[in-house]
């Protein structure tokens, strides 16, 4: 038995991922629940709210590199609370992507003793010595790295943040489970990726996701597939699928000056085009993507379709080239393929 | 009676059943008799010789020496015979070679157990006295030959038992050699059965029997 | 003509089918020696490098200081991967906890109950822990469940459980699970007033199996030397052997040349076949003796090497390699006489053995150089491949002169012999040396390297019992745990024991290199168990008074310093050295003080074991009383009889596999004897015919033959004895302290050398048994067959 394995089984072990990620639907006795007509309060609201069961900040960075190849970076920190009042738990996710590689990390921490946290202002996100950090959440800088490769990146915002569902209220299955939710995803980011065969620089866009809730999935839904775009005209579009149960669809049209407006079920269309063969599993890594309203027509394609997280709970994340009626770049998320 | 020979017989075997060798022999040898023996190649003779010196044993009849019956006699009981009564003289072989002149002419001597008296008169007697600390293989075939008989001599038997003693030797050499044999065993008293194939040498001898086929002609 | 000649060649062997199976079986014995010992060697080193990486593991370096759990976030944050670990004792009982870092920690017992799950939220929360079983636990603890793959004595819980249950914030130490991002500052600058601390033993543990290993290397070389002896003998027969059919080949127009290659390709064809033979058996050998050497470096150093053998090319290889290092040298020796062989050479073994005049004061001059070149080295050599070439030279400089010596011995006792039949024996005896030469030359590397390889072993137990005694002269060792408790034990003990000798030690620079600095009280203890190297006068009054320091062998022999010169004990100051005492199988540098000086310099320092002097048949009433009084876990009391019986059953393991290295060396040695016996026994018929004819009987003359190869024997053995302890010196005295930097002094063992000496004597009596038996058993018209005319 590995270290790996014991932490693994601590995190299975919660009640809230007693079943993976389908576990997300599981009950949330004691905790705070999301509720619609929220005010946020910025800057603390980019901190923590050890009040609901789980949190994360998650960055996704669509990149290119000065040899023109498409690269990727993920940055993940997950905080979990065990009992509504008993201890924090900290869970930091890396992915580095590369036309032909992938390298995936993973730290573990408990909360009340500073090796992982989030602050709000200055915004400082971290455990161990991965961090994201900066003066004001709209210039951070994003460093990680695992004994085979690591980032250092500026991320430098050029609009507001936006908020998905009703204003930032994300409803996630027909009975109404929620989370809180809002992302800022117009950060142009400049910086140097560790590549096992020396340095590389890159440009491109990142997107910063922040989502809490307490019992954010149905107990019947298996896992989502998330995309997140953007498009060479400046627009971003956040869509996901939730699987299993009554699949629940969901849009975020997001104009270059941050004006979203949100679509539900039939409105956005998915459909797997081709499969690959990952990790034994069989993954969608090329879909079409249908936003009619929006005129929206496109086929997303995985950069490197081995984008494999072997992390505890085992998913798929790597960045994405579109091309069709719009042509963008972006990350494609997806979790529960067994 | 020194040696008495009864209706000896010796077959060997060979692939085609056994073949005899001897077919019934007798005689007598008494004490400062000297008998010759000859005979063709593969009469029987060397056999007949080799079974006097209980090296081997008969298939029938009988082989007694100075009143003892071989055939009642053991490996060891034999093996005394010769040490203590009787003296052996081969063509070739005789001397032991990793012991020196002085050593084997009085080895058989001290084997039985009895003092090997004046060596170096001896030796002069062979012709040896130069020879004393060399060892066999630095001698010629007439000097080991000397040895050989001066051993046997050196340990007084009562019988000399010698097959072909001089084959390996030259006319001349082997005449004078068979000549001093004669006389030192005739002067020790003892009774002396030579083998050989030469008409000649076995004149010089008292008597002489001539084997044929295995049978005395 | 090719296969004619080889037809004619090869017919002998069909002829003579025992001599074939001489040849092939005593190259296959030769090879089946040399790639036992050495497979053993490469298993066991191979298991020990992956067990080394799991020692490395469970031997992690760790940071200690004043710690809080701050200190981990802070030590992570800048990279470092590090895992908090808080000890401390139960309170109200006798168990210790141990509080780990889930998130952090390295896998520990408890990891498949943790794996169960629903136990993991209340272990993080403070409402789970885990415990041995057998353990009595004080009320209010959380939930315990017992787990039985956990240490003895041992609970574990969450580290801010443990920090609850024990009442501190503190941790105990940071386990440095491996290196920080380039950059990182080091440990003990991010946190000041910590100091890292490298895991204790591990370097002894890589030194001591290093000299286990270096044993079984020398052992290997033995090995090879015997067996090269043994192929030379049996391919020198061979050749011998068909000399006249050589002669006679070419005498019938066969060229020498042709005649060489047919010969060679027969030694090729020879090596491949006894070769493989050779490995297969070195196999059964390995595996047959390798449980015996894993369980003597388990047993003895804690190293796992695993008990099954893996077939590697490598051992293919060196048995190859072995035997066609053999066949080339006594081959081609071989093939170079049958070269210069006039066509019409004389085939008389007389001859040949007169020759071997010139040969035998050659060898002695070669030997007598050997020894000079061996002993030199031994008093000048520097470094360790010239302790192995001294032990090459002695060994092949003692072979050497064995046949000289031997035949100076015998032609003396010819001289002295009086009776005709002892002469005859002497005088053959002495002819028959050049024949034996060789498979004598083999008996007494055998005998030799037994003896020495025995003696070794045997000093080094010796030693190590000694050292025992002398390091663990306590009857009881406890583990006094705080200063607080460490108080209490020593007023609890008073009067119960004879003395409370504190074992009280601080990690410092030695000459500036790391090491140990102890404090020691003035005890008879120390007094009658320490035997010193060197020493100045009333040496322990004068430690007891702070005159000075004690070192011990490695740290005086490393600098040059001895009893009387000064040396720097960094944090201890300059001192003189007042002695050295030995301090076998111990690389670091080690220092003593007397315990009021020591105390002087180091105030804050505790003692971390107290040896306790009880009368031996009340130490374990001793014992239990401080079990029963402080709850002491198992673990923290050692019991000195226990380790000094376990040490010798390790001992009893390592002699039960020299002895079977000893049966099989000496059952080499016997083989090539008798395969020369044999041979040298249908030569020998017309050098034993005439003393048959002049009246000494087949079985006597048989009875002597024996005798003549127990004599043989005999003399060998007595030649071996003093080379085999020369060998055990050398191997002591010089190849160790060139390995190691420390000497084992010298046991010698003549009951073991007699024993072994026996042995050899049987192992010849057996050689000889059959060659006589046949000589017994010979039909009379055979040996008559000498004097026949035909001949």
């Amino acid at each position: 038995m590995n270290a790996r394995l014991i932490i693994a089984l601590i995190w299975l072990a919660l009640p809230l991922h007693a079943q993976g990620f389908a576990g997300l639907g599981q009950g949330g006795e004691g905790f705070a629940l999301p509720e619609p007509g929220r005010v946020f309060d910025f800057p603390a609201d980019h901190g923590a709210h050890p009040d609901y069961r789980i949190e994360w900040w998650y960055v996704t960075a669509a990149l290119t590199g000065e040899d023109g190849r498409d690269y990727g970076v993920q940055w993940t920190l997950f905080r979990s609370a065990l009992t509504p009042t008993g201890p924090q738990v900290w869970m930091g996710h890396f992915g580095l992507t590369t036309p032909d590689a992938h390298f995936t990390g993973e730290r573990f921490a408990r909360g009340d003793i500073g090796q992982a946290g989030v602050e709000p202002t200055p915004f400082d996100a971290w455990i161990d010595d991965w961090l994201l950090t900066g003066p004001t959440f709209d210039t951070l800088q994003l460093t990680a790295q695992t004994s085979e490769a690591g980032y250092d990146l500026a991320l430098l915002a050029q609009g507001p943040l936006v908020f998905h569902g009703d204003a930032g209220f994300s409803i996630k299955s027909q009975s109404g489970q929620a989370s809180y939710y809002y992302s800022q995803p117009f950060y142009e980011v400049t910086g140097t990726l560790d590549l096992p065969e020396g340095p590389m620089k890159v440009t491109g866009k990142a997107w910063l996701d922040r989502e809490w809730s307490s019992q954010p999935l149905e107990g019947d839904q298996e896992g989502w597939d998330w995309f997140s775009l953007h498009f060479d005209d400046g627009f971003r579009l956040m869509a996901f699928a939730l699987r299993g149960g009554a699949d629940f669809h969901y849009a975020s049209w997001i104009a270059p000056d941050g004006t979203l407006t949100p679509y539900y079920g039939d409105a956005l269309g998915l459909e797997p085009l081709a499969t690959s063969v990952v990790e034994g599993r069989d993954v969608p890594t090329r879909w079409r993507l249908t936003l009619p309203a929006q005129q929206v027509d496109v086929t997303v394609e995985a950069v490197n379709p081995g984008s494999w997280q072997s992390t505890l709970f085992p998913y798929w994340e790597g960045p994405v080239r579109v091309t069709g009626s719009h042509a963008a770049t972006g990350y494609l998320e997806m979790t529960g393929y067994e | 009676m020194l040696l008495t020979i009864r209706d000896l017989s010796k077959s060997f075997d060979t692939t085609d059943g056994p073949q005899p060798v001897l077919r019934g022999v007798s005689f007598d040898l008494d004490a400062g008799q000297t008998l010759a023996l000859t005979g063709e190649s593969g009469s029987g003779k060397s056999t007949l010789l080799h079974l006097v010196a209980g090296l081997d044993s008969a298939s029938g009849g009988s082989v007694t020496i100075a009143g003892t019956d071989l055939a009642t006699l053991g490996d060891a009981g034999r093996a005394a015979m010769r040490r203590d009564t009787v003296g052996l003289v081969f063509q070739q072989f005789n001397l032991i070679p990793s012991l020196n002149v002085r050593d084997n002419l009085t080895f058989h001597a001290r084997l039985a157990g009895r003092d090997a008296g004046d060596v170096a008169t001896l030796a002069t007697r062979l012709g040896l006295s130069d020879h004393l600390d060399r060892y066999p293989e630095q001698l010629s075939g007439g000097q080991q030959q000397r040895v050989a008989i001066g051993r046997t001599l050196a340990a007084r038997p009562r019988l000399v038992l010698a097959d072909e003693p001089t084959g390996n030797l030259d006319e001349a050499t082997g005449d004078a050699m068979m000549a001093l044999m004669r006389d030192m065993v005739t002067d020790a008293g003892a009774a002396f059965l030579m083998v050989t194939h030469s008409e000649r040498l076995a004149a010089m001898l008292d008597d002489r029997l001539h084997l044929r086929a295995g049978r005395l002609a | 003509m090719n296969r004619a000649a080889l037809g004619a060649l090869l017919s002998h062997w069909v002829r003579h089918p025992l001599q074939a199976l001489t040849l092939v079986v005593g190259l296959a014995l030769a090879t089946g020696l040399w790639t036992g010992v050495q497979a053993i060697n490469a298993e066991a080193r191979q298991s020990y490098d992956r067990a080394a990486e799991t020692l490395g593991q469970s031997a992690l370096p760790r940071l200690e200081g004043p710690l809080t759990l701050r200190d981990l976030a802070t030590a992570r944050r800048a990279g470092w991967p590090v895992t908090p670990v808080v000890e401390g004792r139960l309170p109200g009982s006798r168990a210790r906890l141990l509080g780990i870092d889930p998130f952090t920690a390295p896998p520990t017992g408890a990891s498949d109950d943790l794996a169960e799950g629903a136990g993991l939220t209340g272990f993080l929360t403070g409402d789970l822990v885990f415990a041995a079983p057998g353990l009595d636990l004080p009320d209010g603890l959380p939930e315990v469940r017992v787990l039985d793959d956990l240490a003895p004595g041992l609970v574990l819980a969450d580290i801010a459980v443990a920090q609850r249950l024990l009442q501190t914030s503190d941790i105990s130490h940071l386990l440095v699970l491996g290196q920080a991002p380039v950059g990182a500052p080091p440990l003990t600058d991010l946190l000041p007033g910590t100091t890292l601390v490298d895991p204790a033993g591990q370097g002894d543990i890589a030194r001591l199996t290093d000299s286990f290993h270096l044993n079984l290397t020398a052992f290997g070389l033995l090995a090879f030397l015997v067996g090269l002896f043994i192929v030379h003998s049996a391919i020198g027969l061979a050749f011998e052997q068909r000399r006249p059919l050589f002669r006679t080949l070419r005498a019938l127009g066969l060229p020498t040349g042709r005649l060489t290659v047919l010969l060679g390709a027969e030694l090729l064809v020879v090596t491949l076949v006894s070769g493989t033979l050779g490995i297969l058996l070195g196999y059964l050998v390995a595996a047959v003796l390798l449980p015996g050497v894993a369980a003597t470096l388990s047993g003895l150093y804690g190293a796992s090497v695993s008990g099954s053998l893996t077939l590697s090319p490598l051992w293919w290889l060196s048995g190859f390699v072995m035997a066609g290092a053999g066949l080339a040298l006594a081959g081609g020796q071989s093939l170079w006489q049958l070269a210069r062989l006039p066509v019409l050479a004389p085939a008389m073994p007389r001859a040949w053995a007169r020759a071997q005049a010139t040969t035998l004061r050659r060898q002695a001059m070669a030997g007598v150089a050997l020894l000079l070149l061996s002993l030199s080295l031994a008093l000048w050599g520097q470094g360790l491949v010239m302790g192995f070439v001294c032990l090459g030279a002695l060994l092949l400089g003692a072979a050497l002169l064995l046949p000289p010596l031997l035949s100076v011995i015998l032609d003396f006792g010819t001289g002295r012999a009086r009776g005709a039949l002892s002469q005859w024996l002497w005088s053959d005896t002495r002819q028959q040396v050049p024949g034996l030469s060789l498979a004598l030359m083999a008996l007494l590397l055998a005998l030799s390297a037994n003896i020495g390889v025995g003696t070794m072993v045997g000093s080094f137990r010796a030693t190590f019992v000694g050292w025992l005694d002398q390091r663990l002269a306590a009857e009881l060792y406890v583990d006094p745990g705080t200063a607080e408790e460490a108080a209490e034990m020593v007023s609890f003990l008073e009067g119960r024991v004879d003395a409370i000798l504190p074992v009280i030690s601080v990690e410092t620079l030695l000459e500036g290199a790391p090491g140990d600095l102890f404090g020691q009280v003035d005890h008879a203890t120390f007094r009658d168990n320490w035997p010193l190297l060197d020493a100045v006068p009333d040496v322990w009054d004068r430690l007891a008074a702070g005159e000075g320091a004690l070192v011990n062998e490695q740290l005086a022999r490393r600098t040059d310093i001895w009893a009387g010169g000064q040396i720097d004990l960094g944090a201890g100051g300059t001192r003189d050295v007042l002695g050295v005492y030995s301090d076998y199988g111990n690389p670091r540098g080690q220092a003593v003080l007397g315990i009021d000086d020591f105390n002087d310099r180091f105030p804050g320092v505790t003692p971390q074991r107290y040896g306790l002097r009880v009368d031996p048949a009340r130490a374990p009433e001793v014992s239990n009383a401080l079990i029963e009084a402080f709850s002491l876990p198992e673990g923290r009391i050692i019991d000195q009889a226990g380790i000094k019986g376990f040490s010798l059953a390790v001992f009893e393991q390592t002699f039960a596999v020299t002895a079977a290295l000893n049966v099989l060396t000496l059952g080499v040695a016997g083989f090539a004897l008798w395969a020369s016996l044999t041979t040298l026994g249908a030569m020998r018929v017309p050098q034993v015919a005439p003393v048959w004819a002049l009246g000494l009987s087949r079985g006597r003359l048989a009875a002597m033959d024996l005798l003549r190869a127990v004599i043989l024997a005999a003399f060998t053995a007595a030649l071996a004895i003093p080379v085999g302890a020369a060998l055990a010196w050398v191997l002591l005295a010089v190849v160790n302290v060139q390995a190691f930097g420390w000497r084992l002094p010298l046991l010698p063992d003549p009951l073991g050398w007699l024993t072994l000496a026996a042995w050899a004597l049987v192992a010849a009596a057996l050689a000889a048994a059959l060659p006589s038996w046949r000589l017994w058993r010979m039909p009379p018209a055979q040996l008559v067959k000498v004097f026949a005319h035909e001949r």
